[in-house]
């Protein structure tokens, strides 16, 4: 039975030609970009190459970037560095609650033991969150706002540029410098507008392996001028903000593949969002109690999050994985804390509706027959689940948005 | 009683060990009855063959069980014993063994139902993830809830027994006993007594008596 990989939030395979650019750092030219020898120039100048790439497409300056070794690395250098770096300056921090996990523990431990002050904006119903929320919130001792730019597992697209904008505005008028707008940009690298001067972001992360990169390998776009604190210590790499030797294979394949996905998005997003829409439209259709997390139409082109009542997410996943196709959940069951996912829980969703969602992300690969597939393969397995299962969920909760 | 894993031969791999390292791929035997449950009530099945019911769990804490049995009244075995779930894999596969454990054979009597532990189903399943036997396996529980609602039933007052224990949690029916083994098993904050038993997490009220308890076998064992 052929694999049909419908997890491309989690990870995307690595793109043959970005492989084909990263080979010669991992063979022939091994050396080190601080060499001051000839192997050593090579390297550093494919990491300049790669650097100039990347700004080109962010629309920021080479000397605005910081590699890292993940997104989580370069969310907690812009959370933890800035704050620290800034906490003379005010101790209040805006995020939003369905954050990635990387920003929302990162936070949550400078609420916890740094002292900072922390509002967290719940979306709406449909997991948007309404920017005058944000601005309601922000205060003059307000030093950072972090909202994610596409919610890893609903798909939602928040307002980013409106936000920025909004926090723009609040400096202007109150004549403070201080406060910055950071957003996670981890999946919407793939498929939506980088541009940062568009966007109205003063920082930006994203990696490598969620828009068919190498893993190990993320980056923190900073605007010049903004001041961060390090998390290490070591040599001079990265204006010392991320010492250690340069990942050189991973900082080109991300260039490569950022290059790449960038190039593609338009036709991609086209695709990929009538196959979305007919899986959605498909399991609505033919699986009664069922509901759509989060919006319909500001939402990634990839994304399907469905809820199916009276039913637990992991076992319907596990008879999924049995047909060879490959999703992911927000039960309890398949998280380490053993909690559902706190992003479904934040629509103001009860417990059971969480624990039953999954989520199916399409990518490249996906095709029409995929979809076909996996629409055809699961009614028969949602309907042996609900015969062995006692509950029955609230009709309320499972009116699609 | 000891957590240790049975080590079943080509499943050593399928279960968490006991140092933490996290694993998700359950047995065979598990997959076996994770994809061919056994003994779930069928969906238009008559209830009035049943002359005992048990209940426990709620779909906040992501698992429910009921039970229905059979009881032969003279010998007081289990004839038939049904069950439906709202939960992950290996909820369904702790349940669907436990039901072909106590009607096997015969049948085993009430009383030897009473003492089935999760342990003997999990044994049975040749292992499961270490941060999954505390949460899933629900049948023991929900067996003895069915016993003594037999007896209920049947007007046998004097051999109801209560739990042991004193259950802190009615919703997740988490005894004192069952925070006492997860303090034992090195859980010493409320987040970690939750991560292996559920406790509170359908139920919140409940949660300052939890935290007292854990202080308490904090102090008792580990001083």
């Amino acid at each position: 039975m052929p694999e049909i990989y419908l997890d491309h939030a989690a990870t995307t395979p690595l793109d043959p030609h970005v492989l084909e650019a990263m080979l010669p750092y991992l063979q022939e030219e091994f050396g080190n970009p601080s060499s001051f020898h000839t192997k050593g120039k090579r390297a550093a100048d494919a990491i300049k190459q790669a650097r100039e790439t990347i700004a080109t497409h962010l629309g920021a300056r080479p000397d605005e970037l910081i590699f890292t070794s993940s997104a989580t690395e370069a969310n907690n250098l812009a959370i933890l560095g800035y704050a620290r770096a800034h906490k003379h300056l005010g101790n209040h921090i805006i995020t939003t609650s369905l954050e990635h996990h990387a920003v929302l523990e990162t936070i949550m431990r400078l609420q916890k033991k740094e002292g900072f002050d922390v509002t967290y904006i719940k979306p709406n119903a449909q997991g948007l969150v309404d920017p005058q929320d944000v601005k309601n919130a922000l205060h003059e001792n307000t030093i950072f706002v972090s909202v994610m730019y596409v919610n890893n597992e609903i798909g939602t697209i928040q307002p980013i540029a409106e936000i920025g904008n909004i926090i723009h505005a609040f400096k202007q008028e109150k004549q403070i410098s201080h406060l910055v707008f950071h957003t996670d940009a981890c999946q919407a690298a793939g498929y939506l507008d980088m541009h940062v001067e568009k966007l109205h972001v003063d920082i930006l992360t994203f990696n490598g392996s969620k828009i068919y990169g190498p893993k190990g390998i993320g980056l923190l776009y900073a605007k010049r001028g903004i001041k961060l604190e390090p998390l290490m210590f070591g040599g001079p790499q990265e204006k010392a903000l991320r010492p250690g030797t340069e990942h050189v294979a991973g900082i080109i394949g991300l260039a490569k593949a950022f290059e790449m996905v960038q190039a593609t998005k338009a036709k991609e997003t086209i695709r990929l969002a009538a196959l979305r829409d007919t899986l959605i439209q498909g399991i609505l259709t033919t699986i009664p109690k069922t509901r759509l997390n989060g919006d319909a139409k500001n939402r990634l082109c990839n994304n399907v999050n469905i809820s199916f009542m009276d039913i637990e997410g992991e076992a319907l996943l596990l008879y999924l994985d049995a047909a060879s196709v490959f999703a992911s959940t927000g039960s309890a069951c398949t998280s380490a804390s053993l909690e559902p996912s706190h992003v479904i829980l934040s629509l103001g969703l009860p417990y059971e509706v969480a624990h039953g969602s999954l989520r199916f992300t399409l990518g490249h690969s996906t095709t029409e027959s995929d979809i076909d597939y996996v629409l055809a393969t699961l009614p028969p397995l949602v309907e042996k689940l609900r015969s062995i299962s006692p509950v029955s969920v609230d009709e309320k909760y499972f009116t699609s948005v | 009683m000891t957590h240790q894993l049975p080590s079943t031969p080509g499943t050593q791999g399928d279960v968490s060990s006991y140092d933490k390292s996290q694993s998700w791929f359950y047995t065979d035997v598990v997959k076996e009855h994770f994809f061919h449950p056994q003994n779930f009530l069928e969906k238009d099945a008559d209830e009035t063959l049943f002359n005992a019911i048990g209940k426990v769990g709620s779909p906040a804490c992501g698992d429910e069980l009921r039970v229905w049995m059979q009881v032969d009244p003279n010998t007081e075995r289990i004839l038939s014993f049904k069950w439906k779930t709202f939960g992950c894999g290996s909820a369904i596969a702790s349940t669907s063994m436990a039901s072909v454990m106590v009607t096997e054979n015969g049948g085993i009597t009430l009383e030897q139902a009473r003492h089935l532990k999760p342990q003997d189903i999990m044994e049975r399943l040749g292992g499961l993830p270490q941060r999954k036997f505390h949460c899933s396996v629900l049948c023991d529980k929900a067996l003895r809830d069915a016993v003594n609602d037999y007896y209920r039933r049947s007007n046998q007052f004097d051999k109801i027994v209560t739990e042991a224990y004193r259950i802190i949690d009615p919703v997740s029916k988490v005894t004192d006993h069952d925070i006492e083994e997860a303090v034992l098993d090195g859980a010493i904050t409320l987040e970690a007594v939750q991560q292996k038993t559920k406790v509170g997490i359908g139920n919140a009220s409940c949660l300052p008596a939890v935290e007292e308890l854990i202080r308490f076998y904090k102090e008792k064992y580990f001083g």
